[in-house]
This record gives C-alpha cells, sequence and structure tokens, in this order.
C-alpha cells in the first residue's frame, strides 16, 4: 500500500465533461415566468469535481418493486386512456451504458390532470391511475416502463398556455454530477413549437431530442403502441481533473 | 463516439407525487456511528416567499470520510446502512429537515483534504435545471483551507455554512436563499 492510499488520499479524480455549448437551458428564461424570482442573479461557482461530485447516491433492486414500473396495474381496476409502452437506454456522451440506474416517472392522467392537490384543471382525477413509476436500468443501460398517455393541460404562464403531453424523468447516473431531471414529449405535437420549456433549450439539435419516437418493434400487437426514449448523461473526461482544469 | 447530452427540464410544480414516495429524512439509523446531528432550514425565493414546492437531495460522507460508492477508493470502511443519500420536500413554510451524521474529510483536488462538507442538489418548478451547493460547518478549522470554499468569493462564503442553533448544539440551521442579497453560492458544476 503507497503512502497517499495509507493517509486516505486519492491524487487523480477524473471529473465529467461539462455540458456542450447551449444544450442545457440558461437559469433564467423570461418566456417561462417562474423562472424570474427562482434563477440565481449572482455568478455561479466553477466547481471542480472532487470525490464528492463524482461519486453519489448508489440504488440497488430492494430500492424498486416490479409494480413500479408498470403504472396501469397499481390499482384494482385498469386506468382510463391510450395504453403505451415507453423503453429505451441510458447513456453516457461517450455512449457507454449506465447499469443499474435509478429512473423515476411522473406524469398526468389520459385527462391531463395529476393526482397532487395544487392541480385544479377541471379534468377528472383516474382512480385507477396514480401516475408515479421507478425501476432500474439492467447491465445494458435499458429501462422500460409501461403507462398511459398523458393528456396536455393548461397552465398560467401565459395567455392559452397549454404544456404538451409529457412525461418527467428523474435520472441519477453513478456520480452526482450525472444526475438529471428531464421531460419526455411525443412525436408530431403541435403544442411544442408554443412551449416556453421545450423552447427554453437553445440548441437546434438537443431540443428534439428530448421528443420519443414511434417504436413498431416494441409495441406489443393488440394491446400497446410503444415510444422509445434514449437518454444521455454526461461523460467522464478523458484526462484527470487536475490537469485539464478550464 | 460522442452523444449530446439530454437537455435538463424543471421538475414543474407536481414534483411530490413524484418523489413523495422515496423521501429520506433520516439517512442514519442508529447502528451507524457518528455524531448525530440535525440540518434544517427553508427555501425562499427572489421576493423573499417560501418555496412550498422545491425538492432538497444530499449527499454525504460516513463519519470516518468514507463515501458509500465504488469509486471511493480509500482504505476506509463503509458502513452497513448508511447510503449517505437524502431527500426532502419542502414544507407550506418552505422548511426541510434531515438527521444525519456529520460527515468525515474526504479527499479534494491534488489530495488536499476537504472541510467536511454535505453537497445539496435543489428542485423546484422555476429552474429549469438543477442547482448545486454545499453546507460546511461552523466553527470548523478546516473550512479556512478548503479548497471548494477557496474559490468562492470571500465576502459569500458565509452562505455555506450553517449556524448553530443557540438552543441545540446538534442542531444545524441553513437556508437556501434564490435571489438578493445574502444570494447562497451555486456552482458551476
Amino acid at each position: 500500500m503507497n503512502k497517499a492510499r495509507e493517509e486516505g488520499i486519492i491524487t487523480s479524480i477524473t471529473g465529467y465533461r461539462r455540458p456542450y455549448f447551449a444544450t442545457q437551458p440558461a437559469y433564467l428564461y423570461p418566456g417561462y415566468r417562474s423562472t424570474l424570482k427562482r434563477a440565481p442573479t449572482q455568478p455561479l461557482v466553477f466547481l471542480p469535481h472532487t470525490l464528492s461530485e463524482v461519486t453519489g447516491p448508489v440504488f440497488g433492486y430492494d430500492d424498486v418493486k416490479p409494480t413500479d414500473s408498470d403504472l396501469t396495474r397499481q390499482h384494482d381496476g385498469e386506468p382510463l386512456g391510450e395504453r403505451i409502452v415507453v423503453s429505451g437506454r441510458i447513456l453516457d456522451e461517450n455512449a457507454r451504458p449506465v447499469a443499474h440506474a435509478l429512473v423515476e416517472l411522473w406524469q398526468a392522467n389520459a385527462a391531463g390532470r395529476y393526482r397532487h392537490a395544487v392541480d385544479d384543471h377541471d379534468a377528472p382525477l383516474d382512480p385507477n391511475f396514480t401516475g408515479v413509476g421507478r425501476v432500474l436500468t439492467d447491465g445494458e443501460g435499458r429501462y422500460r416502463f409501461v403507462t398511459i398517455k398523458p393528456g396536455a393541460y393548461p397552465w398560467r404562464n401565459h395567455y392559452n398556455a397549454w404544456r404538451p403531453a409529457h412525461l418527467h424523468f428523474s435520472l441519477f447516473g453513478l456520480g452526482l454530477v450525472q444526475r438529471l431531471v428531464t421531460q419526455m414529449y411525443f412525436p408530431g405535437d403541435p403544442l411544442l413549437e408554443y412551449d416556453p420549456m421545450y423552447n427554453s433549450v437553445p440548441d437546434d439539435k438537443a431540443r428534439p431530442r428530448m421528443i420519443s419516437s414511434f417504436d413498431w418493434e416494441t409495441t406489443i400487437p393488440d394491446i400497446a403502441l410503444a415510444y422509445r426514449y434514449d437518454i444521455v448523461l454526461r461523460g467522464r473526461d478523458a484526462t484527470p481533473m487536475e490537469t485539464s482544469r478550464s | 463516439m460522442s452523444l449530446l447530452t439530454t437537455s435538463s427540464q424543471t421538475v414543474g410544480p407536481y414534483v411530490k407525487i413524484g418523489f413523495e414516495s422515496f423521501t429520506v429524512v433520516e439517512l442514519a439509523p442508529p447502528s451507524v456511528s457518528g455524531e448525530r446531528i440535525t440540518l434544517s432550514g427553508r427555501v425562499a425565493d427572489g421576493d423573499g416567499k417560501p418555496v412550498n414546492d422545491a425538492v432538497i437531495e444530499i449527499w454525504q460522507a460516513n463519519a470516518l470520510g468514507k463515501y458509500a460508492h465504488p469509486e471511493d477508493a480509500q482504505d476506509k470502511p463503509v458502513e452497513a446502512g448508511f447510503r449517505g443519500f437524502g431527500r426532502c420536500l419542502t414544507d407550506a413554510k418552505g422548511g426541510y429537515r434531515f438527521t444525519t451524521i456529520k460527515p468525515g474529510r474526504v479527499p479534494g483536488p491534488a489530495g488536499a483534504p476537504q472541510a467536511p462538507h454535505i453537497v445539496v442538489t435543489v428542485f423546484m418548478r422555476g429552474l429549469l435545471k438543477h442547482l448545486i451547493t454545499r453546507v460546511y460547518f461552523p466553527d470548523e478549522a478546516a473550512n479556512a483551507e478548503d479548497p471548494v470554499l477557496k474559490l468562492v468569493p470571500a465576502d459569500r462564503r458565509a452562505t455555506l455554512i450553517a449556524r448553530r442553533s443557540p438552543r441545540d448544539k446538534a442542531a444545524l440551521e441553513w437556508n437556501v436563499i434564490l435571489q438578493g442579497q445574502d444570494e447562497t453560492v451555486f456552482f458551476d458544476y
């Protein structure tokens, strides 16, 4: 055991790449009104990736139940709406699968209503739909949910504002700085071009990556249409952090 | 091969339904060693109003300064029952509260030890991407030499250091102030 190891010191940590230019929204985006009082106003401080940032919570199969990934089977009856399969892979920027990552999902029901106390949209709740799921990716980074296609719903951001149908995704990668929360949209949705959330992403190539694609191959005959949605988390820098400080 | 990172989007106003069944506010069962602490405070927006729809996640090492993660190669033990992860949804007054143990020191850049700290991730409606910040401990000599704290302008460092409650030495208080004069330091991660 060398001296550094004996003293509990690690001398080289390989950090994660900073997100590619304009793939991420800015904190302040006036088109989305809630950012005005919540976006930081002081300059952010550059954070080197230390052991505290390249590590992160590790989850296991004890953290999820089989019914957590099938949102149509969490109640005695079947939820109303269009049954869908949503599957894909969690990869990093270097195209490596992110294995055993915790994926969390929440969404509105088919009528565009969340089972949440502050959602007062005049649309029915569904007693057979909670709208919450959770799954662990397999060794190849694959995940799969069965759920109901959510409805669009109005919000108060501006006059006649409607959110396009979407699923909220929360991802834990291997390291804390890989953490990501995003939204998955559906192909061909005419509301996307009006949506400040979707349009908050400046990069023209990055924005449509949030739209899933119809997937005939994983569609279940006579049962459910399927959508494919791959998610890319940040990848490792090629060189150790100390020598690549930007 | 290089893939474009997926864009971040806000958790929105209904994040509670997504996260409430997986909240962790007590991180350390009795079997876990270390100095017991509570970490609590509130989240306030640019008008000083409480943020009642935020999510605070914390990540920390155990009392020996070891993370429960395969990349922590230090020759120190992990402790059964201590993952080091917490998640709390803020209440109607913008408040959050964790009970945990004070983490030990972990190595920083070039091997220099960091002062004890907890990494904090903040999500809420109105944040198109989450915020990352850190909480340090009061009366800690090591803070003066901490390699990350040293990167923070001196006049803003106090926003990252918890205050000890005058009534209870084990109770640490630390607020997340999103905007204004006492704005918390957030990191470019």
